[in-house]
């Protein structure tokens, strides 16, 4: 075996993550799907895990991930590595998955590389730092590399596998269970796309005043997720997690269009490889028009209702 | 209750960054404290100060702990300026290019030899930016992990913490005794700025500079060399095109949609 790959997936569906880490994976060598689940949650995610190049699926079942989380999931996954010493663990990036793959590092005493965009059949990594003003190479040199990926780095091939599944349960030792989750309140899934992985976002900031109509409005017409300044989050207006930038999310999609954002450097962090930057802001020297391709001076309530009118009525 | 916030002075966000030798070129930035361990600096304050004016002494006490060169010192003294106590660096020269695991070890080392049973981190040094070092400390600990707090209590009495976990995955709410890791997200305060007075008293404060031989860690086991992960190569992204601005007068929405259409994007 040579590449594990941890698959993300919530109430039921799969993450589109988990296509693209086996993509990665399959230039390394074979890949194993791992499933981390409830007892009896496995079965019904099989046919959605087998939308990957994976050649066999391991489904670990245990109450522990729900109830202790991280800790529980970073000592599954280390057992499976010490198990199966694949050449690589790859998990997609986020909050959590970074702090898996660092607990998991420790653990096997394994090098770990977080944020790539690409990796290689010899797990040499790209990452794009500060900002994206760098493109940087590295690679591990332990036995077993622990590299997390940023979600829509690949174009996923649709396949359809039929991977082995093994099924096998975990149990934490009592000593581990410090830490007990009492509730959860998942972030609310509208119709619109998640916004890693979309191809386009819509963003809006201190500049929408708290009227976030004209920025879904568009955001629909172009089939886009919506995403948010700081400002925009903090004052309510919109759910944190939707929240782009440093201590948000990363995004890079085709089109990025940033409504009555300034600029900040903290929103930039977030936003500044997306291909294409569209800007909307009232004041000319708003440093968001440093790195946009293409900006508006001008209102967003009248530059956005007049884009979706004209968008609405294109022949499609 | 000895309270530890693990503190990083990095590049200042707003500097232009270089790199030489595909590392950062630390020289030729300014260098401050790192913004986001200042809302964990902040969220400690707030919980022993009221504490400690209650009993009249300082019962609890908030030590700033920092991994970094000598310089690394005045983001410390900025910290102690906001009101923590005292302060441990550790620094030396064969930590140079040490990777997060290495980092990890020697904080994990003199928190376990520290007598702390809580330590406060940031989620994320604004330079590496890699929101790993509070999960390895747990790790290494073997302590709670309770990360990305919006919202922390604590009972120093029961020795119970109890965070709101916030992420783009929703909030989840999680509890533990100590000794727990906890780290902060930027939401959770506003941090204060230092006062005439507080930093007045930080100069009399100590800043305890050990060397690894002082922490009891082999050079061997920190540093370039044993690092396991090796960067290979950096280039600087060419710099973006200079976009088109144009003025609304009365079309600019026209206007963004003919660009989007001329690019294909629509
Ligand atoms: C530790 C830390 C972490 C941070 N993390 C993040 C992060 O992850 N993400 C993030 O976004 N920020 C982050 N920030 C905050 C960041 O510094 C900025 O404060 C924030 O991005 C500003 O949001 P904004 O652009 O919406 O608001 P402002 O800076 O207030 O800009 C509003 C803009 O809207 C324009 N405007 C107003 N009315 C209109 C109108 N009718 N039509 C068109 N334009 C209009 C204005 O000209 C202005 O340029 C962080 C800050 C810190 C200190
Ligand atoms: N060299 C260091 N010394 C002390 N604390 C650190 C150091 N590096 C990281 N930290 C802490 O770990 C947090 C996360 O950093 P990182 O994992 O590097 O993104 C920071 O906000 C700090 O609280």
């Amino acid at each position: 075996m040579s590449a594990l790959i941890l698959i993300d997936h919530q109430d039921g569906s799969v993450a589109k993550s988990g296509a693209e880490l086996a993509a990665f994976g399959k230039r390394i060598g074979n890949v194993t799907g791992v499933l981390l689940v409830a007892p009896g949650e496995g079965d019904g995610l099989v046919e959605a895990a087998s939308s990957a190049e994976i050649d066999s699926l391991v489904i670990v079942e245990s109450s522990d991930f729900k109830e202790h989380g991280i800790t529980a999931m970073a000592k599954a996954l280390t057992s499976l590595v010490k198990d199966r010493n694949p050449k690589a663990l790859l998990i997609a990036s986020s909050s959590r998955g970074k702090e898996i793959a660092a607990r998991v590092a420790v653990a096997t005493e394994s090098g770990i590389i977080t944020d790539a965009i690409d990796i290689d059949g010899d797990r040499k990594t790209t990452q794009s730092v500060f900002g994206g003003s760098f493109t940087v190479s590295s690679s591990v040199t332990t036995p077993v590399a622990i590299v997390t990926i940023r979600p829509s780095s690949i174009d996923a091939p649709s396949v359809t596998s039929t991977p082995s599944v093994e099924k096998i349960s975990f149990s934490l030792a009592d000593s581990e269970r410090a830490v007990k989750i009492s509730k959860v309140e998942p972030a609310v899934k509208g119709g619109r796309p998640e916004l890693t992985e979309a191809k386009i976002v819509v963003s809006g900031g201190r500049g929408t005043n708290g009227d976030f109509k004209p920025v879904e409005a568009l955001a629909d017409l172009l089939g886009a997720a919506v995403g948010a300044s700081r400002a925009a989050t903090d004052a309510g207006w919109y759910p944190h997690t939707h929240q782009v930038g440093q201590t948000g999310k990363t995004v890079s999609p085709q089109l990025y269009v940033a409504c009555g954002i300034s600029g900040a450097i903290q929103h930039r962090a977030g936003m500044q490889t997306s291909k294409t930057i569209v800007a909307i802001n009232k004041d000319a020297e708003a440093p968001i028009f440093d790195v946009a391709d293409f900006g508006v001076v001008g209102d967003l309530f009248a530059v956005l209702p007049q884009a979706s009118e004209r968008l609405a009525k294109r022949p499609s | 209750m000895k309270i530890a916030v693990c503190v990083k002075q990095v590049p200042d966000s707003w500097a232009e960054k270089k790199m030489v030798d595909g590392r950062l070129d630390r020289e030729s930035v300014d260098a401050v404290l790192n913004d986001l361990d200042e809302y964990a600096i902040e969220e400690v304050l707030r919980l022993v100060e009221p504490l400690n004016e209650a009993a009249g002494s300082d019962a609890h006490t908030v030590t700033l702990l920092s991994m970094g060169p000598d310089r690394a010192s005045e983001a410390i003294r900025k910290g102690l300026s906001m009101g923590a106590h005292d302060a441990i660096l550790v620094s030396d020269p064969a930590l140079a290019g040490s990777d997060a695991l290495a980092t990890s070890k020697v904080l994990a080392k003199v928190i376990a030899d520290g007598g702390f049973d809580l330590v406060f981190c940031g989620t994320e040094s604004t330079d590496a930016r890699m929101s790993v070092i509070p999960a390895m400390l747990a790790e290494r600990l073997g302590w709670a992990h309770l990360t990305f707090a919006g919202a922390v209590r604590v009972d120093l009495d029961g020795k119970k913490v109890e965070i709101d976990r916030m992420t783009e995955f929703g909030v989840e709410t999680m509890s533990a005794s100590l000794p727990a890791v906890v780290s902060v997200i930027e939401k959770i305060n506003e941090p204060r700025y230092p006062s005439f007075k507080g930093i007045m008293a930080a100069k009399k404060k100590t800043i305890d500079t050990r060397s690894l031989a002082s922490v009891g860690i082999e050079s061997s086991a920190v540093g370039a060399s044993a690092s396991w992960s090796r960067v290979e190569g950096a280039v600087a992204r060419p710099p973006r095109d200079k976009g088109v601005k144009v003025e609304d007068s009365g079309d600019g929405g026209e206007k963004l949609v003919d660009f989007l259409m001329e690019k294909r994007l629509v």
